[in-house]
């Protein structure tokens, strides 16, 4: 090993709350420029390695020496806490938590839902609930409105419920429960909610077992059943792991992607003027905020040399996914919010065979959010000033609890 | 330029696809199918870029 944490740093533990709302903290940057991998002290106990080079973290994260399997003695304790490990460990593992042979067999039966030709044919359903919920906040009695209540959780809330076939019928049940899931309540109310779309979910599932249909739980269980090996279980917890990958996160990123928009008008006027921007814009707000940072931890399973440090077996890894998307050997000025920027490259999905298998739903997500948002509410604006709005500082996946906005 | 697609180590990610669909598709499976292994003038570039996107490094040129 050359190079640890020095001076000023050394008092460092990791992680830091990110204290500007638009930049990470400032001991991220420090570190970068001490070097792309750095030893550090985590606030759980114990070391690991910083990875915040942007060049360093792709090569960590398409390396398959490294382990994502979180049940495995000194993986390191970042955004994870010891209960919730403990928890972990008494589960069978989930795809994100899975390497090599065996993540690939529990992905690749998933990835036909998830291609670019079978979103887009989900284009037309996503731009109805978007248009409803615009129409329901044009329609308010009362402004300000907060966006969050009234745009961000119910949309993607939908959007789920599309792809896994809930019934029109169960549609309110399901978004009322899924955003009662991630609101600053009681624990108890949360637990209320999350046991009742369990239940729900394990139902729902159940009936798609005894009827076949044309959706993405129907084609999961005639697959299976071609294959010999009905996993109801596997199933219930599949449906979970795409509501906990791809309600919160997008409902996040479109709160703080309407704020970066509205707190940068002169990006935002190039949107406006020409929505064949906005995909690139989307790619520009994802690199600028990188709401799920440090989610992309691993454990090394054998020694490494790797951007000029030799990380022994059995270390754990701690990618920057956020450090790595503010690094200006990849992006230029790097603190400019740039809708023009190329930024396809950013780390936001993750790299390697583990990278968001719900990207391209989330991409379209976010464009036609932006796009109509804008276009039918022109005149949208923060209803409180910006360093007033309660950001989620401290949270695993960045966001803002509420945004009061009117026009 | 030609280019190469290893689907064992595709991970269906889409990027490519999202990138150049001039030259990649996905099947029904979400695994990368090439439209042509050898790009023309006009899509090699972004094809280029795919290469570079792809998070399995399941894609290069040859």
């Amino acid at each position: 090993m050359t190079k640890g944490v020095t001076g000023e740093l050394a008092g460092l533990e990791l992680p830091v709350e990110r204290g500007c709302p638009f930049a990470p903290p400032a001991a991220y940057e420090q570190l970068r420029e001490q070097a792309p991998i750095n030893k550090v002290r985590l606030a759980s106990g114990g070391e690991a390695w910083w990875v915040s080079g942007h060049e360093e973290a792709r090569t960590v994260l398409v390396d398959g020496r490294f382990s994502s399997d979180k049940r495995k003695d000194g993986f390191p304790l970042f955004t994870l806490d010891a209960a919730t490990l403990q928890q972990l460990r008494s589960q069978p593992p989930l795809m994100l938590g899975m390497d090599g042979a065996e993540h690939s067999a529990a992905r690749r039966p998933v990835i036909g839902e998830f291609t670019v030709k079978r979103l887009a044919a989900l284009r037309p359903r996503i731009q109805a609930i978007v248009d409803r919920f615009i129409d329901d906040l044009l329609a308010a009695d009362q402004r300000p409105v907060d966006l969050v209540q009234a745009l961000s959780l119910p949309v993607p809330s939908l959007v789920i419920c599309e792809l896994l076939g809930v019934p029109y019928t169960d549609h309110d049940f399901f978004q009322s429960r899924t955003t009662m899931m991630v609101r600053r309540t009681s624990l108890e109310d949360r637990r209320r909610a999350f046991a009742e779309l369990r239940a729900y979910i394990d139902d729902l599932i159940t009936r798609k077992e005894s009827e076949p249909s044309d959706d993405l739980f129907g084609r999961q269980i005639a697959r299976q059943r071609q294959e010999g090996t009905l996993d109801h279980a596997g199933l219930v917890s599949l449906a979970f792991l795409l509501l906990t990958a791809g309600h919160e996160t997008t409902a996040n990123m479109i709160s703080l992607g309407v704020v970066g928009l509205l707190t940068h008008p002169e990006q935002l006027a190039l949107i406006k003027a020409d929505p064949d921007r906005t995909p690139m814009a989307v790619e520009e707000l994802l690199r600028y905020f990188t709401i799920a940072d440090g989610v992309t931890s691993r454990l090394a399973t054998e020694d490494v040399e790797i951007g000029g440090v030799s990380i022994k077996a059995g270390e754990g890894v701690i990618v920057s996914a956020l450090s790595a998307n503010w690094d200006p050997a990849a992006f230029k000025d790097p603190t400019d919010l740039d809708v023009e920027r190329g930024a396809r490259h950013h780390l936001a999905f993750g790299f390697g065979p583990h990278q968001c298998l719900g990207q391209n739903l989330a991409r379209m997500e976010l464009q036609i959010v932006f796009d109509t948002l804008f276009r039918r509410i022109p005149a949208l604006r923060l209803a409180v000033p910006v360093d007033d709005l309660p950001f989620k500082s401290d949270a695993v996946i960045y966001g803002a609890h509420e945004l009061p906005v009117t026009w | 330029m030609r280019i190469k697609a290893d689907t064992r180590l595709c991970v269906g990610s889409g990027q490519c696809v999202l990138t150049e669909p001039a030259v990649f598709d996905q099947d029904d499976d979400g695994i990368v199918a090439l439209l042509t292994d050898h790009p023309d003038d006009q899509s090699a570039a972004q094809a280029h870029h795919a290469v570079t996107l792809c998070p399995s490094r399941a894609l290069s040129i040859l």
